[in-house]
This record gives structure tokens, C-alpha cells and sequence, in this order.
């Protein structure tokens, strides 16, 4: 067998977690090679490990046969290692062509020689057909182009062994295909990908070879092409999880939220236009409503003019009958209203506070946790202490964790503990499934369907059409600041669906007013 | 955790003072050292509460700076504001006589009441037009020391012409001793520490223990997310200045209500008070009880400082000193997170 990459029983330890345990993983020449595990099950060590970033108890690394020490993530690029990680490690004001070169500049008589660079980059951008625009700055490129940049980074490098950290997490299923092409043309090429994931229908889709990680352990190695993913998962998982969802049909009573004509302007300086147009629907008591569309299209402005985080130019936004348009953000959340938001760090919690002082975030204020201007602390710990039982927080020292230490899987269950736990009559769930693994996913599912099922409203917008489909009682496609059609999951495709976020399709009543 | 980084830092301070004694003059160098490691404690109680004396306005002034950083503002104003309440109580001591005994209780109150003032206008001009409070802090504490020369210069009630300075302020404003003179015989120490530090407290129970200091931090921490949590966080601005400049105004008050020949003098000069609380914030890393410390720490070395001439040593070889010390407390910084970062890569938590 050439393996190209050999990880003989590796074992990292950490003061209070063994967190890869005995890992042997071995990457053959040219394959795509999916790291399949929960959030927490050492694959993101493992891989750390390999790109030099930790130092292995025991252990043994051999590349191309031979075996090597990888000390810092300079070694791990000398052995042609190199690794894209989740969250991007790209210059935000540079150009796309500076960041790729950053750290391996061409320097001739102390200036930097950027035509040798640049003529490199455009040739591996077209060999390996990355499109890019090398003089875009990185904060005005899509996800998709700086995803692209960070492969680039890796080719330029001469990297033969590319890691992949969750590379799906931030695309939309368009850019999803492209890179899986991409990954497929590299491979073509000669290199060999590992590519980290808990989506089991990417494996199945690119993968050759899939091994699967569980609380540190290697559990098996398999052929991707005669796996099952409820086998994958069970692997993952340690027990049988129900991948698809199990609900009855759904018994809506009276509307709980009502938008009516709502506009919202753009926020970029200068720009007049509206990126939320006389949108208008309702959530009902006892149903899941779905806004689906691409990324971009307006659903991000919409959610943040409902709940009060953005200004609405024009409209209403009734909640049990009320027009809550020109009240604050505090009122709206008092008064029934629960928000999942998308950007869990920079919205959903204060990553300096622990896990204690986040679950009670939208709460302080109130009687059970504060009297008289003072925070009742031990209710705020009985308080957490509750959630991270009912919700399952995995947090390494409790209520008293600090938020930013935890997993961001771990993190998005808190906020939605802290979320649903105040029984709200409508729970806006802005992504809630992001970077959540199968296990967590179906917690997540099943919560909101219990959820709805109680009698309370829920407005979903997601980006994973399986998501959209299987949760939602109706869909709503957003397409360029406009609602285009109203769906019943039951009675449109995919393949529909699709048109309709694309905006080749449109819904009976929806159909484009003539200017 | 953190303590242990100012302490390095301390530590790092005094060794490269100990250095520049060593390279002025050899020989007295270690006497020097030792001098300023001791002798606040060697020259009898009356030193020691010179040292608590020196400490107090530093104390509020380093609470006033500490607080507003809490909520991620940089209060550079604590100058203009010390001034401007120094002047609120001795304007009150000179004008209200009718007040009687309780004469200094309102004086500092309108201290407090007058640095509180003088924050809130960077403070409305960040909530509201967000205007950069540094640049604005600055702007007045110029106007401050500007405007209490003029006041103090133009008013003869005020001004003491022969010397240049405010009128010394009758008994009954002056802080009463409170038992401090018993203690600390003809050291001008007096109740003006017991309050320093009961505003410690204050300031340490309303950060820790109360719903305003929860919105206030996780303002400072993350604005976003305070707004989804449907915290004002113009409101949360606006207030914390307020309180830094209050705390600020209360120090004014507190050192010149001492009566301890201490004056308004009419010079172009800010309240270096209000810089050395910048320092006292640093490193006591803006956390109350080590704001507490970190100024009678300041206060000990430079009382040691003064018997520095001794040796044959200029005192501003402490000015060095200390500066060193705040130099190296924000690296104390760097190194507490390379601390927290090698904890974190030891525990394999998200670096």
C-alpha cells in the first residue's frame, strides 16, 4: 500500500481530556480522504498535530515511508503539508495576490518582485481552474472566491498533501459544487486531500476513503463507495441516529407574527437601495415557516429588521397583534420573541463572559435573576447549570467555562438552550444547524419540532435545502430583497426549489410586477 | 493570573532602576536600591501615611480610569476632570461658610458632581456622534486646566495673588482626620483614604455583583452582541463616563480638601494626578482591588524615592522607575495572553 501520509499511533494529551487516543490514519497517494467525527472527537488535534501545531505524546509520522518530525507548521510545509483552516487565516485589507504570497515573497535587492508571483498564481489558477481576480481585495470577494485563495496558498507552496478544516461550513451549495470539482481536479493532478467534515453527504459525494473518529478513538476506516451513511453515522455517533425527521403534519392555529409591506434600506454608504422590498407573510401558531434563498439575497437584513437590530424604513411588524416596528430590541425579546442568530460569535454571545453569565443574557434583567439592581448568582448558576443538563453543553469546567473556550458546536447549543428554554411565542432560528455535527443536528430537529408542536411559531432560514425540506411546513424563497414564492415542502422538488432561490422561477401570486 | 503578570512587571521596573543607579553611581547603588524597596517603612508611621496620603487621589483616579476601560473606553480625561472637581471643592469650601461643619461632605460631593460633568461631554459626544474619546478627553482636559486658572486667577475670594494660588480652604472644609493622626502622627493623611477606599468597594461591587456593571462589561466586551441582548449601549457610554469622571472629580476633591498646604496653583500644567491613574489602571489591570494596590504600591516607591537625595540620587530616577513599570504592565498584557495561549495549547482548548 503507498501511503503517503502514515500516523501511527498517536496519542495527544491534554490536562484533563486524552484527545486523540491511540489514532493510526493513513492517507494513500492521490486519494480524497474525509475525517469524519462529532464536534470534540479529536480531528481538528489530529490534524494540528500533523501540521506541526502540536506535539504528539507518542507516536510516529512517516511521509512517503520515511519518518519525520513535524515541529512547527514550517516543517510540516518543507514536507509539503499544507492546510486550510475553517475559519480563513487571510488578510482582510490586502489583495487577493499579496495574501497568497504572504510569507514566501519573491525578494530581489530587498524590493518585493511581484510579476514572477503573479505570473505563477494565474498559471495555477488556470491549471486548476481556482478563478480568482488577483488584485480584489479579500473583504470584497465572496466566500467562495477567499475559500479559493486559501487553496491557491496551498498550490503555491507546492503543497502536495492538502488538509481541508470543514471547507463546506461557509458555502453556499453552488460554491459546494465548485469546490467539489475543485477537489477532484487536484486530485487528478496528484495531490492528496484530507478533508475534515461531519456531512455525510459530501463524503459520499467526494470522497474514496472515510475515517471515522469518536471521542478521541479511531473507530474504523471505510470505502466510501460501499458505506451507507446510516452506517457512517452510527460509526460517528456510537448509537442509531435518525437522519431524516420524523414529524406529524402540522396543525397551525392563529398568526403569531404578521409582516406587512416591510422595507428595509441598505446600510453601505451611499447605497439607496432597498434589500428588503414590501415583503409580506405570517407565521402561524403550531408551524414551521422556512424563508429559503441564497445567501445575500435579503434574508440576513429581513431577520435583523424583525427582531430590532436593523432600522426598517417602512411597514409592520405585528407580533400577537402588536406593531412592534418602532420598539426596541429588548421590548420585542420580552414580548415573545426569541432570535438563534446567524453569527454566533459576534451576535450571540460575549465570548469574554463565562458560560453561565451567556445562558442569562437575555434575561438579567428580570425578577428570577436580579433584585434590586444585584444579580442573584447562585440563581444564574442553578440557572445554567439546568441548561447544560437539558441541552447537553459539553463545557470543560461548567457554568464557570469561559464562552470562548468552547467548541463552536457546544457554543451554538448554548445559545440555543438560552433561546428556546424561554419559550418564546415565535423563535426566529437564523442557521441554527451550522457547524453542528449529526448527533447535535438531530438534538437541534427535534427540539424545534417539539418546539412547534407545543403551539408556538418558528421562522427558519436556512441555507441546507435538506434542512428547508425536511423541517419546514412551508417555504418562503427570498430572492433579491422580495418574497417570490410560498411552497408547500410537500408538493416542490429540489430541483425547484432551486429555481426558485435562482430566481428562474416564480410562485402563482408572485409574479414580477411590471415597472 | 493576571496579577502575576504585573508583578513581573514591577519586578522588571525596579531591576532597571536598580540598573541606572548602578550606572550614575556604583557605590551608593545597592543603598539606593534598598531605600526605595524600604524606605517608606523605615523613617516612622508618619512616612506610612504620607504613603496613604500620596495613594488617595490615585486611587480615584486610577478607579475612574480602570472603570471606563471596563466598558472599553479609554478615560484620558481624568485630568480635566481631578481639576475640575478639585476646583468644585475648594469654590464650595471658600463660598459656603454657612455650611458649617458639614462643609466638606458638600464640597465633595460637588467634586464629584463636577468631574461627572466634565466626563459627560466626550461621553455624549462618543454615544452619540461617535466622536473618539480619547481625542475629546484631551480637548478637556486642557479646557479644564484652562478654564479653573482663569476661575481661580479672576476671583478674589479664590485667589491668593502673592502666591499664585487658591486660598487656603477653612476648617470645616478640610477633610476631618478621622483617627488618622493618631495613627499617623503629623502626616497629612487623612479620612480622604477611608473613602478611597470605600469607592473600591463600590466600584468593585457595582462591576461584579449588579445588573449595570453586567451591561456596562459586556458592553466593553462585545457591542454586538450587547445589542442583541437589547442593552443601550449609548446609555452604557454615557454612564460610565459619567462615573470615571465622577471618580476622577471625588480624587480632586479628596487631595485638596486636605489640608495639607496643598493649592490650586495657576499654572499651565495638567493634573499629573490623572496620568499617574492611567498608570495605577494598568497595573492593577483596571480590576479594583488591584487598582488598590497597584496605587499605594506607587505611592510606597515614590515616598521611598524622596530619601533617594540621601545617596546622593536624583528623585526622578522613580519617575523612571514607575515608567518602566507601565511600560513593561502593558506588555504584562502580551504576556498574559502567551500565558493563556500556551495554558490554552497545553489543554488543547480553541486557540
Amino acid at each position: 500500500m503507498d501511503y503517503i501520509i502514515e500516523m501511527l499511533g498517536i496519542t495527544k494529551e491534554f490536562p484533563s481530556i486524552i484527545a486523540n487516543d491511540d489514532i493510526t490514519f493513513q492517507v494513500k497517494q492521490g486519494e480524497i480522504h474525509a475525517l469524519l467525527g462529532e464536534n470534540g472527537a479529536g480531528k481538528s488535534t489530529l490534524m494540528s498535530v500533523l501540521f506541526g501545531l502540536y506535539r504528539p505524546e507518542k507516536g510516529v509520522i512517516r511521509i512517503k515511508g520515511k519518518e519525520v518530525h513535524i515541529k512547527s507548521p514550517l516543517d510540516a510545509n518543507a514536507y509539503g503539508i499544507g492546510m486550510v483552516h475553517q475559519h480563513f487565516k487571510l488578510v482582510h485589507n490586502f489583495t487577493v495576490l499579496q495574501n497568497i504570497i504572504l510569507g514566501v515573497e519573491t525578494v530581489k535587492g530587498g524590493l518585493l518582485r511581484m510579476e514572477e508571483a503573479r505570473k505563477k498564481v494565474l498559471y495555477l489558477s488556470e491549471q486548476y481552474h481556482l478563478k480568482v481576480d488577483p488584485d480584489a481585495i479579500i473583504s470584497d470577494i465572496s466566500v467562495g472566491m477567499q475559500q479559493r485563495v486559501e487553496i491557491l496558498k496551498m498550490l503555491y507552496r507546492d503543497n502536495e498533501i492538502l488538509i481541508l478544516d470543514e471547507p463546506t461550513a461557509v458555502l453556499t451549495p453552488q460554491e459546494i459544487d465548485e469546490l467539489m470539482n475543485i477537489m477532484r481536479e487536484l486530485v487528478k493532478e496528484g495531490k492528496s486531500i484530507v478533508f475534515i467534515t461531519h456531512k455525510l453527504a459530501e463524503i459520499k459525494a467526494v470522497a474514496d476513503r472515510c475515517t471515522v473518529l469518536r471521542r478521541g478513538k479511531m473507530i474504523g476506516v471505510v470505502d466510501v463507495i460501499d458505506t451507507d451513511v446510516e452506517t457512517m453515522s452510527e460509526m460517528m455517533v456510537g448509537r442509531k441516529v435518525n437522519l431524516s425527521i420524523e414529524k406529524q403534519d402540522s396543525q397551525p392555529k392563529e398568526t403569531i407574527l404578521q409582516v406587512n409591506h416591510l422595507f428595509v434600506k441598505s446600510r453601505r454608504e451611499g447605497n439607496q437601495k432597498h434589500v428588503v422590498k414590501d415583503v409580506s407573510f405570517e407565521v402561524r401558531r403550531g408551524e414551521i415557516v422556512c424563508i429559503a434563498g441564497i445567501e445575500g439575497n435579503g434574508q440576513t437584513d429581513l431577520v435583523q429588521a424583525i427582531t430590532g437590530l436593523v432600522q426598517s424604513e417602512s411597514g409592520e411588524i405585528l407580533l400577537n397583534g402588536q406593531n412592534v416596528i418602532k420598539n426596541s430590541i429588548r421590548y420585542r425579546s420580552t414580548h415573545g420573541m426569541s432570535h438563534i442568530p446567524e453569527d454566533r460569535h459576534r451576535y450571540g454571545l460575549v465570548l469574554d463572559y463565562d458560560l453561565a453569565e451567556n445562558l442569562v443574557l437575555q434575561e438579567y434583567f428580570t425578577p428570577q435573576f436580579q433584585q434590586g439592581g444585584f444579580l442573584k448568582e447562585k440563581e444564574i448558576q442553578k440557572h445554567a447549570e439546568k441548561l447544560i443538563e437539558d441541552y447537553d453543553i459539553r463545557s470543560s469546567q461548567g457554568p464557570a467555562t469561559s464562552a470562548r473556550s468552547m467548541s463552536g458546536g457546544n457554543q451554538q447549543k448554548a445559545i440555543i438552550a438560552r433561546e428556546v428554554s424561554r419559550t418564546p411565542d415565535v423563535l426566529i432560528a437564523v442557521q441554527p444547524t451550522r457547524g453542528l455535527d449529526v448527533g447535535a443536528i438531530e438534538l437541534i430537529h427535534k427540539q424545534l419540532i417539539e418546539e412547534r408542536d407545543k403551539g408556538n411559531a418558528i421562522l427558519l432560514i436556512s441555507l441546507e435545502l435538506d434542512e428547508v425540506m425536511n423541517l419546514s411546513d412551508r417555504i418562503l424563497v427570498i430572492y433579491e430583497g422580495s418574497i417570490v414564492a410560498d411552497l408547500n415542502p410537500k408538493e416542490v422538488t429540489i430541483r425547484d426549489l432551486g429555481l426558485y432561490m435562482a430566481g428562474s422561477k416564480r410562485g402563482d401570486n408572485y409574479q414580477e410586477l411590471s415597472k | 493570573m493576571g496579577a502575576l503578570s504585573s508583578i513581573f512587571a514591577i519586578i522588571v521596573g525596579l531591576l532597571f532602576g536598580f540598573i541606572i543607579l548602578l550606572l550614575s553611581n556604583p557605590s551608593q547603588a545597592v543603598g539606593g536600591f534598598l531605600t526605595i524597596l524600604t524606605g517608606a517603612l523605615t523613617h516612622g508611621m508618619k512616612e506610612i501615611g504620607q504613603v496613604l496620603y500620596f495613594a488617595t487621589p490615585i486611587i480615584l483616579t486610577g478607579l475612574s480610569v480602570g472603570f471606563a476601560f471596563k466598558t472599553g473606553l479609554f478615560n484620558i480625561g481624568a485630568s480635566g476632570q481631578f481639576i475640575v472637581g478639585a476646583f468644585a471643592a475648594i469654590y464650595v469650601g471658600l463660598n459656603f461658610k454657612f455650611l458649617g461643619s458639614a462643609n466638606w461632605v458638600f464640597a465633595l460631593l460637588a467634586a464629584f458632581l463636577a468631574g461627572a460633568l466634565w466626563a459627560l461631554i466626550p461621553g455624549l459626544l462618543k454615544a452619540l456622534c461617535n466622536v473618539h474619546e480619547v481625542i475629546s478627553s484631551i480637548m478637556m482636559n486642557y479646557i479644564g486646566m484652562y478654564l479653573v486658572n482663569f476661575l481661580v486667577a479672576g476671583n478674589s475670594k479664590l485667589f491668593d495673588q502673592l502666591r499664585n494660588q487658591s486660598i487656603t480652604v477653612p476648617k470645616n472644609a478640610q477633610i476631618p482626620k478621622m483617627g488618622m493622626d493618631k495613627f499617623f502622627p503629623n502626616s497629612s493623611v487623612n479620612g480622604g483614604f477611608f473613602i478611597a477606599v470605600l469607592f473600591v468597594i463600590i466600584i468593585y461591587i457595582i462591576l461584579n455583583k449588579t445588573t449595570f456593571g453586567f451591561e456596562l462589561k459586556a458592553v466593553g466586551f462585545n457591542k454586538d452582541a450587547s445589542k442583541y441582548a437589547g442593552i443601550n449601549e449609548k446609555r452604557s457610554i454615557i454612564l460610565s463616563m459619567a462615573i470615571a469622571g465622577a471618580l476622577s472629580g471625588l480624587g480632586g476633591g479628596l487631595l485638596y480638601l486636605a489640608g495639607s498646604g496643598k493649592h490650586i496653583e495657576v499654572v499651565d500644567v495638567l493634573a499629573a494626578e490623572g496620568f499617574a491613574g492611567i498608570s495605577v489602571a494598568l497595573v492593577g489591570l483596571s480590576n479594583p482591588i488591584g487598582i488598590l494596590f497597584a496605587a499605594l504600591f506607587i505611592a510606597y516607591i515614590t515616598e521611598g524615592g524622596f530619601f533617594l537625595q540621601l545617596f546622593d540620587f536624583v528623585p526622578e530616577i522613580i519617575d523612571i522607575i514607575i515608567a518602566v513599570i507601565i511600560y513593561f504592565s502593558a506588555f504584562a498584557l502580551i504576556i498574559q495572553s502567551i500565558i493563556r495561549y500556551k495554558r490554552n495549547s497545553k489543554r488543547g482548548g480553541k486557540v
